[in-house]
């Protein structure tokens, strides 16, 4: 410990960001305060259900073997949604059961309590039932929070309290959120039987299936359904911009999910299921154009309260993020320990170890992403045009069925053309 | 098929810790705002709804602690804090 505070570093928040910037701290012998205010590591943890490895794999070598994953994702799916049809794409590819494999679903109650664990055992304290109340302020220099009225110092603070980063507030690194930069998450974890839930999504021992559904599951508004198979439950639920609920055509969270349910497409899959939790979380989308500061003197901000998370249709991603933005968080303060400075300009390793690294590349090329994915025809017009256009080529009436052609024209008018290679337009910029 | 649930239903299976006090208020004299109405639709836990009055009121037994009706209404018409050390919702599967 060194002179100046109790700890080397406090980490606000045990999700994926804290903890991982906790574990890779006290594993280089960093004296780690972890402040955590649910009951445990994982009771204010959300997630859709995906975690993508792959990019951090390396970074915490020791951690995958017995990590308390659900399923590997060997089959996706997306599902274009029409009032009442539906066009769905599968994806198999040798390469998704091949060891190690990219991505997996993941329950955050049982990783994260997991993760806690192995942080400790590195030599991290982890206080829980914690909420931090505000920041211990010194000329300009971040020198610990309060917590409970108690001062707890430390030399640097490290804001991994979630989206909402009230800290990250208070330290004066990001400005007022506008909500159009917002997504909100609403899922339930639906317990069916191992061996039925194998047999429905056609699973092999731990296969696990992803599926994405656009359209009239958010009422054709930007955002979508999705699908996760855990061990012997699913992770099933609907992310929808917040700005994009409260438009004109307004539409009620809750009841977009049960009509999801409702769904026969979905129905089939759920049936004789039993919900066991209902939870909700909101989803920083806005990415590079977005994000606040990611340091200042004494202190840095990681996993979803830097904002780090990304939607780029068929990929939704934020865990890997949280977990190497704590990594490299730690990283910096390893080495501003070393030089015994924690100013801003000594933590601004921070950041370029970020740019370095896949985070801030994939902000950097997907920059334009949620501006080219925030349009309507995406999910209103396309859905029900790709439905009518499957209807009428799988339809054979009574009578004489009508040439392919001339039916696929039909649909397809120099408005339509013009419409889609806007899209087409659009979706070049990502 | 399976049945739907109904929000109620739906939240009674999460495991709440009662707060000695409430962590998100409207702010006086601001019950009318129409930029509350946001919230009634948004909330994924329904805590928002009109009164008789043409009021919005919540009611914080059963919110998720997500943020969303932060987001929407903005911090003019909300007074929003997490739930006290150990209080709220405590999620078993997440």
């Amino acid at each position: 410990m060194s002179e100046e505070g109790q700890f080397d570093a406090i980490v606000v928040g045990a999700g994926l960001a804290g903890l991982a910037a906790a574990y890779t701290m006290a594993q280089e012998g960093l004296e780690v305060l972890v402040l955590e205010r649910g009951d445990y590591p994982g009771a204010k943890n959300v997630t859709g259900g995906r975690m993508y490895v792959s990019p951090i794999r390396d970074l915490f070598p020791d951690l995958w073997n017995k990590a308390p994953l659900e399923r590997y994702i060997a089959h996706e799916e997306v599902c274009i949604m029409g009032k009442e049809r539906s066009l769905t794409i599968r994806y198999d590819g040798s390469e998704l059961n091949e060891q190690p494999y990219q991505s997996y679903s993941i329950l955050r109650g049982k990783f994260d309590k997991w993760f806690a664990k192995q942080a400790e055992r590195k030599g991290a304290m982890i206080i829980s039932k914690s909420r931090v109340d505000d920041l211990i302020m010194e000329n300009g220099q971040i020198k610990g929070v309060i917590s409970g009225g108690e001062e707890l110092r430390a030399n640097v603070v490290i804001a991994c309290d979630g989206v909402l980063s009230f800290i990250a507030q208070k330290a004066g690194l990001r400005t007022r959120a506008q909500s159009k930069n917002f997504a909100v998450g609403f899922k339930e974890i639906i317990e069916i039987q191992r061996e039925v839930l194998e047999n429905r999504f056609n699973l092999e021992g731990d296969e696990g299936a992803a599926r994405l559904f656009m359209g009239d599951v958010t009422a054709g508004k930007f955002g979508g359904g999705f699908l996760y198979t855990n061990k012997d439950s699913l992770s099933l639920g609907i992310v929808v911009g917040i700005d994009a609920l409260t438009e004109e055509i307004p539409a009620n969270a809750p009841e977009l999910l049960d009509k999801f349910k409702q769904r026969p497409e979905i129905a089939i899959l759920i049936n004789g299921g039993q919900t066991v939790e209902y939870s909700a979380h909101v989803i920083p989308e806005g990415g590079l154009k977005a994000m606040g500061k990611l340091y200042g003197n004494g202190i840095l901000v990681a996993g979803d309260a830097a904002g780090f998370s990304m939607n780029i249709g068929v990929t939704v991603r934020g865990m890997e993020y949280a977990m190497a933005s704590g990594y490299y968080a730690a990283q910096a303060v390893i080495q501003a320990k070393a030089n015994n400075d924690f100013s801003s300009a000594a933590l601004s390793a921070y950041e370029a170890l970020l740019n370095n690294s896949f985070v801030l590349t994939d902000f950097r090329n997907f920059k334009e992403s949620l501006d080219v994915l925030e349009y309507p025809p995406i999910f209103n017009h396309i859905p029900e045009l790709a439905g009518n256009v499957m209807k009428d080529l799988y339809a054979v009436p009574a009578g004489p069925k009508d040439r392919i052609f001339p039916t696929i024209k039909k649909y397809m008018t120099m408005g339509e053309i013009w419409g889609l290679v806007q899209i087409g337009r659009r979706l070049m910029k990502i | 098929m399976s049945e739907v649930l109904g929000l109620k239903a739906k939240l009674g299976l999460d495991v709440f810790k009662e707060d000695k006090e409430f962590h998100i208020t409207i702010k006086a004299g601001n019950e009318k705002d129409n930029r509350l109405k946001k919230a009634i639709l948004i909330c994924p836990a329904g805590l928002y709804s009109e009164n008789e009055k043409g009021e919005v009121v919540i009611s914080v037994d059963g919110c998720l602690e997500c943020g969303t009706c932060l987001l929407a209404c903005g911090e003019e018409l909300l007074e929003w804090h997490y739930p006290s050390s150990g209080s709220g919702v405590q999620f078993r599967f997440g």
